[in-house]
């Protein structure tokens, strides 16, 4: 099993719910994160006062697939989710050692 | 069996009782034959009364037919009119109007313009001050504050003649009002003296402690307001010039450049320095936690200001609507003038630059807006728009001192140039008062006299304003302390001195 992990772009969100959707994955957990990495952020002036603000709002998911459909579910998360700018984010896919599902205490691809 | 003897003597009987009653119901006391009958006043004398109301004039004036032993003239004992000693219903109206709109710049306009520029953890801290100085100042005003400032004493401070609000009830203090209740007069200055250490707040935002700011308040008030106010409005203040003959700085002042502005103003900046500057000032980011809430404050605060201008004319006559256009034109002016400059500057207006436009404008024309023309309170827009602007984006980053709302840059900068535009400014055909006692220092020129008795009113005002906040911040900071602990001034002193957090954001369920 594997955990993927992707840093997209927010408005990309839903984009790329639907299209997970059409594969088959119904379940994911969502959070909102800041971050940067080649993407620049902005200044902001309040009566004088500069500030350089670095971090960009992100949004970060998670999804638990098994191993043999995980390449297709990047693919599907990266075409969703790709603009072509600066700024688009990154998927990290690890290994996943235990699932449990709590109401039932199933465990394993079961609990997928 | 004959029954009329015994009924006509019952019927005599309750005649008898009839007529003593009547006797004693209706006693008169014996006629003294040395009481005249009280004077009557004439139709003429009521109508003048009547239309002293309208003009905001004096409706004893054409009750002195008399004359003393020296030839002045006298109202005959006992010569009245129910004009006399009456409130005008219309002046009365309009003055508490104001004073509601005076303290609606407190509650909520300088409680949003202020708690939206802080840090989120400090929101409440900012509120709080509003609401704990509208409390503290009102027992303070009721207990001696407002006999100190408005009755007569000496040329420095009022005596204790108003203590408790003694004599101060419905009818109208002439000495300051023919038409406005004593009372109301008093509630309104009362917001006056609410507003000014409210202001001062700002400068010292986020990193002072509530209990060193209920003592400094208290004594800042008695030390610096009382006696300032006293000297530009009390009957026989120092620097009162247009109402007290004898004044040794002939300045005026319609709504309190000096009063205000100037104290509160010059007052933070010193206190800013001693206190130091906010933990992490300089590297930490601090900007406005909220815009939205600082803008809806800042329109309290320009519709609130009309009751702190046009209310200072203490009646609803000519001048008052001329302090309402002043105040409108400068305002308006200055906060475009102020984007318009950070446009060119910085490529772009900014809300806060729209918003600190506004209050610059008010507080400059503040001192001005009953004594100069339409045209005037334009200049005066111009200046506030720049001046401030000036200060509050160049100066402060050369000295680099913390002044967290820019109090010293808009308040004490603004009050400053207001009561100097207002020397060369003040004109005759604004003010028809100005002629009382000011004939030879306002002759209608650009470098009128005026302009030097406003300086000295500046320089007399920023004397007290240092001195007395450097003695009293320093009492302060020897016995209860200015700043919290390093630990409670990171957490945010909503937590640490009020136990609240201004917004809790829950995920549901």
């Amino acid at each position: 099993m594997k955990l993927i992990i992707a840093i997209i772009k927010p408005f990309k969100l839903e984009e790329v719910k639907d299209a997970l959707s059409s594969t088959g994955i119904e379940g994911m957990t969502v959070t909102e994160v800041k971050g940067f990495g080649r993407q620049k952020g902005h200044t902001e002036i309040y009566r004088g006062s500069e500030y350089t603000v670095d971090f960009l709002p992100k949004v970060k998911i998670e999804v638990a697939v098994q191993s043999d459909i995980a390449p297709k579910v990047v693919e599907t998360i990266l075409a969703a989710a790709k603009t072509g700018k600066i700024g688009d984010g990154k998927i990290f896919v690890v290994p996943l050692e235990q699932i449990v599902r709590i109401r039932t205490s199933e465990t394993g691809e079961q609990a997928l | 069996m004959n029954l009329r003897p015994r009924v006509l003597r019952i019927l005599f009987i309750y005649a008898l009782f009839g007529r003593l009653a009547q006797i004693v119901v209706f006693a008169q006391p014996p006629a003294s034959a040395a009481t005249p009958p009280l004077p009557a006043p004439t139709l003429e004398q009521r109508v003048a009364g009547l239309e002293a109301y309208l003009t905001n004039g004096d409706p004893t004036a054409a009750l002195k037919v008399g004359k003393d032993k020296d030839g002045n003239p006298t109202i005959p004992d006992g010569l009245t009119t129910p004009s006399v000693g009456s409130s005008g219903p219309g002046h009365n109206a309009w003055q508490m109007t104001s004073a509601a709109l005076v303290l609606f710049m407190t509650l909520p306009g300088l409680a949003l313009f202020y708690g939206g520029l802080v840090r989120r953890k400090n929101v409440l801290s900012v509120m709080a001050q509003c609401l704990l100085l509208s409390g503290l100042v009102t027992i303070l005003w009721w207990i001696c504050g407002y006999s100190l400032v408005f009755h007569s004493g000496n040329a420095f401070l009022g005596n204790f003649g108003f203590a408790f609000l003694n004599d101060v009830g419905s009818a109208p203090n002439t000495d300051y009002s023919y038409w406005v209740s004593h009372n109301v007069f008093a509630m309104y200055q009362l917001m006056f003296a609410i507003i000014t250490p409210a202001l001062i707040v700002g400068a010292i935002a986020e990193r002072v402690k509530f209990s060193a700011i209920v003592l400094f308040m208290t004594l800042w008030m008695f030390v610096v307001y009382f006696p300032v106010a006293h000297m530009v409005w009390g009957i026989d203040g120092f620097m009162n010039g247009v109402w007290n003959a004898k004044a040794s700085i002939k300045a005026i002042d319609f709504a309190g450049g000096t009063v205000v502005h100037m104290t509160s103003g010059w007052s933070a900046l010193i206190l800013c320095l001693i206190v130091g500057k906010r933990l992490g000032f300089g590297k930490t980011p601090m900007p406005p936690h909220s815009l939205a809430l600082c803008m809806v404050g800042t329109g309290m605060l320009w519709v609130g200001w009309y009751g702190f201008n046009a209310g200072s004319a203490v009646a609803a006559d000519g001048i008052a609507a001329n302090a309402f256009t002043t105040t409108t034109l400068a305002t308006a002016i200055a906060s475009f003038v102020w984007p318009m400059m950070e446009w060119i500057v910085r490529k772009k207006p900014s809300v806060l630059g729209f918003c600190s436009g506004a209050v610059a404008g008010l507080v400059v024309i503040t001192p001005a807006c009953g004594f100069v023309t339409t045209t005037g309170a334009a200049v005066i827009g111009i200046f506030a728009g720049l001046v401030p602007w000036f200060f509050c984006y160049k100066v402060k980053g050369w000295f680099g001192y913390d002044d967290a709302l820019d109090t010293f840059g808009v308040h004490a900068v603004g009050g400053t140039i207001g009561a100097l535009l207002t020397g060369f400014l003040a004109r005759n055909s604004a003010n028809a008062n100005l002629a009382n006692n000011l004939k030879d220092k306002v002759t209608d020129a650009l470098f009128q006299p005026l302009v030097f008795e406003q300086i000295k009113a500046i320089a007399l005002t920023l004397v007290i304003a240092v001195v007395g906040t450097v003695l009293i911040a320093y009492i302060v900071k020897a016995t209860v302390g200015l700043r919290p602990t390093q630990e409670n001034e990171i957490e945010g002193l909503d937590l640490t001195d009020h136990g609240e957090e201004g917004y809790i954001f829950e995920t549901k369920s």
